[in-house]
């Protein structure tokens, strides 16, 4: 790592325990990783090597049972539930495998949601959903109900409310999971994009390929613990950081 | 945030199943209650004053006790009045007229077809004119009768519109057999709005005493007393003279001296208790409603788990999730209470209508737009206050167990 880089999610020799019927499943079982600012990270394992568990955590949805969580230096422990929800909300932006859009608001009202929760003034989300929409190619889906949306389109709404806020993080859940593989690519693409412009991205998978094709920075789950971590041969996206640069510049005029 | 609470709860409701829409029958049946009870206001009282035959507020009446429960009053007393009784209060100095009634069963025969009801007497002279004051109105047709008119009759209401169960209505100039005794019908008495005064055939006194046998016999004496302000001292003069003449002690008297006011008492005792019951009613119907108001928003938190987990990992606080629920179950209670306040007014103006046209009354229906507004109002905070447990439920779902759903 190089200095200077911020560190957005820090997980600090992190375990999660819990009890299923008289068993102790140990779904995280000292992880540690720290998520630097502008990187396309994956952490790839199968079914039942605690990689939900640990997206939950990184996602700062669940907390810990023993170890510490830092999300842009804030400790998680320490936060109520509410702020907690309220930073996460400001600084991550989730991108589930079955999409979850609220099912009675229109697109358009599904991307306003995460914005209205900031506090956001209504016309200033209505801009912003607008624009986000575009920036989906779905600019005339806007009041469509998810249910009158393909799954490709949902994924791209789902996109669309993760951006809401301009979080520094996407955390995609098996973003293609439930996509064929010609709408998986083309969520892909839009990840990609959106990392070459700057944002953080962290996407949990169980598919290797997907997570080597895309990531910069892959760790490899395996029974709640990482196994490896691989890394791209050049390192992460150049053209992502300077991009990041451009973009933190043009934010601070 | 309240408003966007409102908007969000708004869209909810919107794809709400028909599930949802019938716990609010509750709220919507109390409400329904209250606003058309206070909307129909005094019409019910009128309606029903009018029906025991309370038209008169200075007629003090006078009946024999002992009634068995059947016939007309004063028919069935073991010991009926007379003149005797009715010669004594005349004089008594707080009573400035007593007037003679009879009230008789009877069979009318027209177009042969034969109806049984009652025939009352109309008194001469002074005591005519006062008993037509009392009646109020003239005749529809026709007119009444005259002291000079021997073997004629008038006829309530209902004869003309033929609500009596005869095959045709009747018309002054047509004879009828009363108690096979023909009578020639002068005229139809105006509505009276009570089949007390409406299902009557009206005869002169001679006529009706010769006709039924009566001799002395009185069925009900009409007493107007000389200050309708001093009812209850006249009540107690009529009571002390006749208590004398029957020879009975006070408290046995087997006669009944009733004041309107004490008639009117009475009925509003009665209207009170059925007034009362339909509150009591009503707030079942609400408490039963709020009931279905937890229990339909309970079902809600647990359907939509997954969408309360959705909103907290995208940035709901606590607050949100549960003003959105908490909100969402006070428009329930509102849209129940939307419904009952509008049915409520319209049962409220029919029903004041019906009144106007069985009484022939004018009444307006009392509609109190604040009476509505509160109603509003409450039937919000109810549904809110029901949905206060299940929106503290829907915030405390922990977002990894809810997406989980």
């Amino acid at each position: 790592m190089k200095e200077g880089e911020n560190i957005i999610i820090e997980l600090k020799n992190v375990y999660k325990h819990y009890h299923m019927g008289e068993n102790l499943v140990r779904a995280v079982d000292g992880v540690s990783l720290k998520v630097m600012e502008g990187e396309f990270v994956a952490i790839m394992g199968p079914s039942g090597s605690g990689k939900s568990t640990c997206m939950n955590l990184v996602g700062s949805l669940d907390v810990p049972t023993k170890g510490r969580i830092f999300l842009d230096g804030d400790d998680i422990s320490t936060l109520s539930e509410s702020d907690l929800a309220q930073i996460r909300g400001k600084k991550i932006g989730f991108i589930f495998q079955s999409f979850n859009l609220i099912p009675n608001l229109t697109a358009k009202e599904n991307i306003m949601i995460p914005m209205m929760f900031q506090g956001e003034d209504v016309y200033i989300r209505e801009n912003k959903a607008e624009e986000l929409l575009k920036l989906v190619e779905l600019a005339d889906r806007g009041n469509h109900y998810p249910n009158e949306l393909s799954g490709g389109q949902r994924q791209r709404v789902a996109i669309a409310r993760a951006l809401a806020n301009d979080p520094e993080v996407i955390l995609a859940d098996e973003p293609t999971g439930n996509l064929d593989t010609k709408t998986g690519h083309i969520v892909m693409e839009f990840l990609e994009k959106l990392n070459h412009e700057g944002r953080t991205i962290i996407m949990v998978t169980h598919d290797p390929d997907l997570a080597q094709a895309h990531a910069d920075i892959v760790y490899w789950l395996k029974d709640g613990k990482i196994e490896k971590t691989t890394k791209k041969k050049n390192g992460w996206s150049k053209t992502g950081k300077e991009k990041l640069r451009e973009l933190k510049e043009e934010r601070r005029k | 945030m309240i408003i966007d609470s409102f908007i969000l709860s708004l869209k909810n409701l919107k794809h709400r199943g028909i599930r949802s829409w019938l716990t609010l029958l509750g709220i919507f049946i109390g409400v329904t209650a209250v606003v058309s009870l206070i909307s129909l206001g005094n019409g019910l009282q009128l309606a029903v004053s009018s029906q025991f035959g309370i038209s008169s507020t200075e007629l003090i009446t006078v009946e024999a006790g002992g009634i068995t429960g059947a016939g007309p009053p004063g028919s069935g007393a073991v010991n009926p009045l007379t003149t005797k009784e009715l010669d004594a209060i005349e004089k008594i100095s707080s009573v400035k007229r007593a007037t003679r009634r009879n009230i008789a069963a009877g069979k009318l025969e027209y177009n042969d077809r034969v109806v049984f009801g009652y025939a009352a007497s109309v008194p001469s002279g002074d005591d005519r004119k006062f008993i037509y004051e009392q009646l109020g109105k003239g005749a529809v047709e026709g007119r009444l009768l005259k002291d000079s008119d021997v073997g004629k009759v008038f006829l309530g209401y209902n004869f003309y519109v033929n609500k009596v169960g005869l095959d045709k209505e009747i018309i002054s100039g047509k004879k009828v057999l009363i108690n096979d005794k023909e009578f020639e019908v002068v005229g139809i008495l105006e509505k009276q709005g009570s089949f007390i005064f409406d299902n009557v055939v009206y005869m002169n006194e001679k006529d009706m005493i010769d006709l039924f046998d009566l001799g002395d016999k009185v069925d009900i004496i009409a007493v107007q007393p000389v200050d309708k302000n001093e009812m209850d001292k006249t009540k107690a003069d009529i009571e002390r003279v006749l208590r004398r003449i029957r020879n009975v002690k006070e408290g046995e008297e087997d006669f009944v001296v009733s004041t309107p006011e004490a008639s009117l008492a009475s009925i509003n005792g009665i209207l009170a208790g059925v007034k009362a019951f339909i509150v009591i009613v009503a707030f079942i119907s609400i408490f039963i409603g709020a009931l279905g108001i937890v229990n339909t928003m309970t079902t809600s938190v647990l359907e939509r788990k997954g969408e309360i987990g959705i909103m907290k990992s995208i940035g709901a606080r606590n607050e949100h999730i549960f003003m959105q629920f908490f909100i969402e179950a006070g428009l329930l209670g509102l849209l129940g209470g939307l419904v009952g306040a509008l049915l409520g007014t319209l049962l409220g103006v029919l029903g004041t209508q019906g009144i106007n046209s069985f009484i022939g009354a004018d009444l307006k229906p009392n509609i109190d737009f604040m009476l509505i507004f509160f109603s509003l109002i409450g039937s919000f905070l109810i549904g809110a206050l029901a949905g206060i447990i299940p929106a503290m439920r829907a915030s405390k779902q922990n977002p990894v167990d809810a997406l989980r759903g």
